[in-house]
């Protein structure tokens, strides 16, 4: 019973990095992340890791694109602001393919909007902040625990694919302490890039252009390495061919739709028999959740489905859900952003309502149960 | 069964701290506990709330909705979370007079002032609270309370803080009396 602690979000998401390894983080502190900077400033140099506080969020991403090119597993935490600030380097590390993970303790905005307060109104700057298409994998923790897991998780998946992967949290997940039971040391899985074993003839961008992903090497391990943001050909040098953009755009996209299926990761409850389902993320869903359970406790079929995996959207687990259902109701801390994404797969089968809330305060059970039991809104 | 606390007051006068050790205590004593909070940009004063769900089963909604429990240590934080208590007991500062207004069942204890000077650090209010919160809903076991308060507060400050909480106690047995 070691393992029991009250924890908070932050705190989880941060040991979930070292869990995983993170051994470089660079930062610059903003409410309501910095306690994922705190922790890491204590932690990581009594495991011989590096902590450096930077002048600003785009030095911080920098940073840690650097770091993690010469092998080092890198993270970064921010929130609003300063995701806004990074997200030119976001595009860099997808194009360039380096693993990093960066923690988005959202915030409400615009600009500097509201600095303690929750919002989930990133959702669309997480997958299309940067310029240009361009992978990257979203991750949405809904308690505690999960901001634990979600973080190795998404440390597995930027090593495994090199892409960038964003862990979207909100103040309400990033500052609630609860009780966690953490694993134990030795049983999470821990997923490592795969390295080039010869120096000669290595080929830093080559790979099966299905979705393939190339051997990385580490900068200082002596193999010659170019790496640019301008579209480059297998040896990393920069190329202007359209067809070499054409095919490097397709498997880099491709890397995430064909890795979709292996990291799709979402919680249901209530679904099998429902005829209203509630799509709900982050700490939105925590409300849902709390309102599905007054609505059976009334007797209306009432069901949750709640996506961890955002960006990619676990599409096919909602298209079964929505030929089944009579309505859909998604709650969400925004105007209504991953609306849309429910609306496009869901096509019209049945009615889909978005309930918004951005006043800075998580939605009250009763809201969504109102939602649910009275109707079109 | 849900019990819900809500600790308001100003930003500064620990109430934050206060609400993570009952959370904590509540786990060492194996129920399930959930702690949130909201402040203010400011690093002290305006308006600070921690809130604190403890239950024997799963917790769903983490914020607490209908509290068994307000402690209010000043005026504002009096008017604005008295009057949306239902059901449960306001713990009131006895620097802050009691409105007519507010409806709930209210018991008025010298919090910040046995911190001053019965103690004599204001600082340890939020510990004497505790107390008092503590020992009106008999939530959590009196010695698992003085161990969480012994893992949470600054090293050195052990004995001042279980001090505090001693007399928190006692201002809660006076209370229960009186009431």
């Amino acid at each position: 019973m070691t393992n029991v602690k009250l924890m908070q979000g932050n705190e989880a998401c941060t040991l979930g990095a070292i869990t995983a390894g993170m051994d470089f983080y660079a930062g610059y502190p903003i409410t309501p992340s910095t306690e994922v900077a705190e922790i890491c400033a204590t932690e990581l140099p009594k495991i011989g890791g590096k902590f450096i506080q930077m002048e600003d969020e785009i030095g911080s991403i920098a940073a840690i694109i650097g770091a993690s090119l010469t092998g080092r597993k890198a993270m970064t935490a921010t929130s609003g602001p300063g995701f806004s600030l990074m997200q030119e380097n976001i595009g860099y590390a997808a194009l360039t393919e380096v693993p990093i993970v960066i923690i988005n303790v959202q915030r409400v905005g615009p600009s500097t909007g509201m600095p303690t307060s929750p919002a989930q109104s990133d959702v669309m700057q997480a997958r299309w902040g940067t310029h240009g298409d361009h992978p990257i994998v979203v991750l949405a923790p809904g308690n505690v625990k999960e901001c634990f897991d979600l973080t190795v998780k998404a440390f597995n998946i930027a090593e495994e694919y090199r892409v960038p992967v964003i862990v979207l949290t909100d103040e309400v997940v990033g500052h609630m302490r609860e009780k966690v039971v953490l694993p134990e040391p030795g049983s999470v899985t821990i997923v490592d890039r795969q390295k080039p074993q010869s120096r000669a003839n290595y080929l830093p961008f080559a790979a099966d252009q299905d979705g393939g992903v190339p051997l990385m090497a580490s900068f200082g391990d002596g193999f010659r390495y170019h790496v640019t943001g301008l579209f480059h050909d297998e040896t990393g040098f920069p190329t202007n061919r359209g067809d070499i953009a054409n095919a490097s755009i397709r498997r880099l996209m491709r890397k995430v739709e064909k890795a979709e299926p292996l990291i799709r990761d979402y919680f249901t409850e209530s679904t099998d028999d429902c005829e209203l389902l509630v799509v709900a993320f982050g700490s939105s869903a925590m409300s849902s959740l709390s309102a599905v359970r007054q609505a059976r406790a009334k007797g209306i079929k009432a069901g949750l489905f709640r996506p961890k995996t955002i960006w990619p959207f676990p599409e096919t687990v909602l298209d079964e859900l929505a030929g089944r259902v009579k309505r859909i109701i998604v709650p969400e801390m925004n105007m209504g952003q991953l609306v849309l994404e429910i609306q496009r797969i869901v096509g019209g089968r049945a009615p889909v309502e978005s309930l918004t809330k951005v006043n800075g305060e998580l939605f009250r059970p009763e809201e969504v149960l109102e939602a649910i039991v009275g109707g079109r809104k | 069964m849900r019990t819900e606390f809500r600790l308001s007051g100003s930003g500064g006068q620990g109430l934050l701290l206060a609400g993570i050790v009952l959370a904590e205590a509540a786990i060492l004593d194996g129920k399930n506990a959930v702690q949130t909070q909201s402040y203010g940009p400011e690093a002290r004063g305006g308006a600070s709330k921690a809130e604190v769900v403890i239950s024997e089963s799963d917790i769903d909604y983490p914020k607490a909705t209908d509290p068994d429990y307000l402690l209010a240590l000043t005026a504002e934080a009096y008017r604005t979370y008295g009057k949306l208590m239902g059901k449960g007991l306001i713990i009131l500062d006895s620097s802050v007079e009691a409105t007519a207004d507010i409806a709930a069942r209210t018991v008025r204890v010298p919090i910040l002032d046995t911190a001053a000077t019965v103690i004599g650090k204001k600082v340890v209010a939020n510990i004497v609270a505790l107390g008092v919160l503590a020992g009106l809903s008999g939530i959590v076991k009196p010695a698992t309370l003085e161990l969480a308060v012994r893992n949470r507060v600054p090293q050195g400050t052990e004995d001042l803080n279980l001090q505090a909480l001693r007399q928190g106690f006692e201002l809660a047995a006076a209370a229960k009396v009186a009431t």
